[in-house]
């Protein structure tokens, strides 16, 4: 199933949130008693105009409906931002945006 | 899919193998060579936790600036804005000192402007740890923060 992502890009700056549990694996099901299995986004990429600008991975502590910005030397208006995720159930998201 | 990248990864010891894995849609770009860092996101003290990441000997700097609220409600939800004026970031790695696990997220960067900024689960009040490889060198900042609820459960 793929990522849900919403991805933003202007005055330098990147934002993006993700649509996901974020489960570390630890928390327990109020219903059943049993433990949520672990299921969160292990790695984040964002491209500036193809180059790899951000290359990073993330655990369980990351908030559900993980949201990530940062700011990148350079970018100007009309560049081409690309954000991807993997989780570690092996489900991939991607969202591709134009810097305003 | 794991299980596809790592026998693809250990039949192709070129890089020629792995580039035409990746055109053959095997592969992702960028998800291809960086394996998720289990070590480091496992342990659950925070000096095992830096040494994983190759971080114990970090310098304290002024020249970067760990924001987040004072107070967090709900420990689910904890913004953590990371800034620094350092020049030549190349890598930065958020902990928080007393979760289950404390590292939490680790990004190599490129061209970075000096602001990035992710939301994160405290498991109770404790400081919230940045690192900052900036030109070869590893510096790192800290700033405690009260948790009403903790948002890691367990």
């Amino acid at each position: 199933m793929a990522i849900n992502i919403k991805l933003r890009a202007g005055n330098g700056e990147i934002k993006a949130l993700i649509s996901h549990p974020s489960e570390n694996g630890l928390r327990k099901d109020p219903k059943t008693g049993q433990i949520i299995p672990a299921h969160f986004i292990d790695s984040i990429k964002v491209a500036l105009n193809g180059k790899t600008v951000l290359d990073g991975q993330w655990g369980g502590g990351v908030s559900k409906d993980p949201f990530i910005a940062l700011r990148v030397k350079g970018m100007k208006a009309g560049d081409t931002v690309n954000l991807s995720v993997k989780d570690n159930k092996g489900d991939t998201g991607n969202s591709e945006a134009i810097a305003s | 899919m794991n299980a596809t990248r790592r026998l693809l990864l250990k039949a192709a010891s070129s890089a020629g193998l792995i580039a035409s894995a990746v055109a053959a849609g095997l592969l992702k770009p960028g998800h291809a060579l960086a394996d998720w860092d289990s070590a480091a996101f496992s342990a659950t003290r925070l000096n095992d936790a830096l040494a994983a990441i190759g971080a114990s000997g970090a310098t304290t700097s002024l020249d970067i600036v760990v924001k987040t609220p004072d107070i967090a409600e709900n420990g689910a939800v904890v913004p953590v804005e990371v800034f620094t004026t350092l020049s030549g970031v190349e890598f930065i790695a958020i902990l928080a000192e007393k979760n289950p696990t404390p590292l939490i997220a680790q990004y190599t960067l490129t061209d970075f402007d000096g602001m990035l900024s992710t939301r994160i689960k405290m498991r109770e009040t404790a400081k919230v740890r940045a690192i900052v490889k900036a030109g070869g060198k590893l510096y790192t900042a800290a700033r405690e923060v009260k948790i009403t609820i903790g948002g890691c459960g367990g």
